[in-house]
């Protein structure tokens, strides 16, 4: 029985790979099957995962200690398992982004899906993408603007979990005092981004 | 119950599903059925009630699809002007000979030949798959490989 098994195993080393599937996400999203997209996009602040929904951009994380896969299979549980990885359907976000690590662009117009935020969350990371390009608010600005002037530390639980980095300009946020503070990708990030936007020199 | 992300489904399994494919039901059908069976599995996937044995459950719906493309084929009548000796199984057919032969098992007896032989597959998660006892699987591998040893000595 072995040799018929040795053989069979060799005939199968023989097949071809199977054929690509680089056209599965437009098929799935034809039929309404494709919940969630992701790619990875390259930037000056490292390789990002984002990801997308049919509603908007849902989820922008850097690589970090927790890695890619963490990552997904987060989204997975949160929003929904059937998802691709398709680089064509984030082309726009990649777009954006792109323009705006260049220095061309200073606000971002892509739809935003904000499912993985809740409630006073929710309302902290809007008020924080009000901040313009260049300026910047306090963790009490951001807190006020939510309608809780007084629930500073939990605007700041809220920017240290947002989901969008980035777009939603987190990195805005400093300390009363002028103070840096921190942030989710780390203080280089923060800072490379404060330099980019000018606010730093 | 955690459900891993589709994507990690296709990385993990796309080439077994395309070999099961091509060893079940051939070359031709394997190349309908293989869009197919991921758009059938993520068609079916949040549904699904148990994240263990997700090779098992791919599978399946690999066979459904490869039983559909060959009825689908059965129908199509042959195109015209193509020579008859080149719609013969055995011409159009492109896998290695004793590869074929597996095809000329009973459909349980390819399955189980296939996963056991060049998959591995633990017998817990071939009965799953075959909807039948350990001791049945195992019974069926061993047959498969049988009638296979005596069909290449003949």
């Amino acid at each position: 029985m072995n040799e018929i098994e040795r053989e069979l195993r060799a005939a199968a080393a023989g097949l071809p790979p199977a054929p690509s599937l680089a056209g599965l996400p437009e098929l799935a999203e034809r039929e309404r099957l494709l919940d969630l997209a992701y790619a990875r996009v390259d930037s000056p602040l490292g390789p990002l995962t984002v990801a997308a929904t049919r509603r908007g951009l849902v989820r922008i994380a850097y690589y970090g200690a927790r890695g890619r896969d963490a990552v997904l299979e987060e989204l997975a549980r949160r929003v929904s398992p059937r998802m691709l990885e398709a680089p064509a359907r984030l082309d726009e976000v990649r777009r954006e982004l792109d323009e705006y690590f260049e220095g061309k662009r200073e606000r971002f117009e892509l739809p935003i899906d904000w499912t993985l935020t809740r409630g006073f969350s929710r309302q902290v990371l809007k008020a924080t993408a009000r901040i313009g390009f260049g300026s910047t608010g306090t963790y009490a600005s951001v807190a006020a603007g939510a309608g809780s002037p007084r629930a500073v530390r939990a605007a700041g639980n809220a920017l240290g979990a947002n989901p969008l980095p980035v777009v939603v300009p987190c990195h805005r946020v400093l300390r009363t005092g002028g103070a840096i503070g921190g942030y989710t990708g780390g203080r280089e990030r923060k800072e490379f981004l404060l330099r980019l936007e000018g606010v730093l020199s | 119950m955690q459900l891993p992300p589709f994507q990690a489904l296709v990385d993990r399994h796309r080439e077994d599903v395309y070999r099961y494919l091509v060893v079940v039901a051939g070359p031709a059908e394997a190349e309908d059925a293989f869009q197919e069976t991921w758009i059938a599995a993520l068609r079916a996937y949040p549904r699904l009630e148990r994240a263990d044995n997700l090779r098992a459950w791919l599978l399946r719906i690999a066979h459904n699809k490869a039983m559909d493309a060959h009825r689908a084929r059965a129908r199509r009548p042959l195109p015209v002007g193509e020579p008859p000796e080149a719609s013969t199984a055995a011409v159009r057919d492109g896998a290695p000979e004793l590869l074929q032969s597996v095809r000329t098992l009973p459909p349980k007896q390819r399955t189980a030949v296939f996963c056991r032989s060049l998959l591995g597959m633990p017998y817990a998660e071939l009965a799953l798959l075959l909807d039948c006892s350990q001791d049945a699987a195992r019974r069926s591998v061993h047959e498969g490989l049988k009638r296979l040893r005596e069909e290449v000595q003949r």
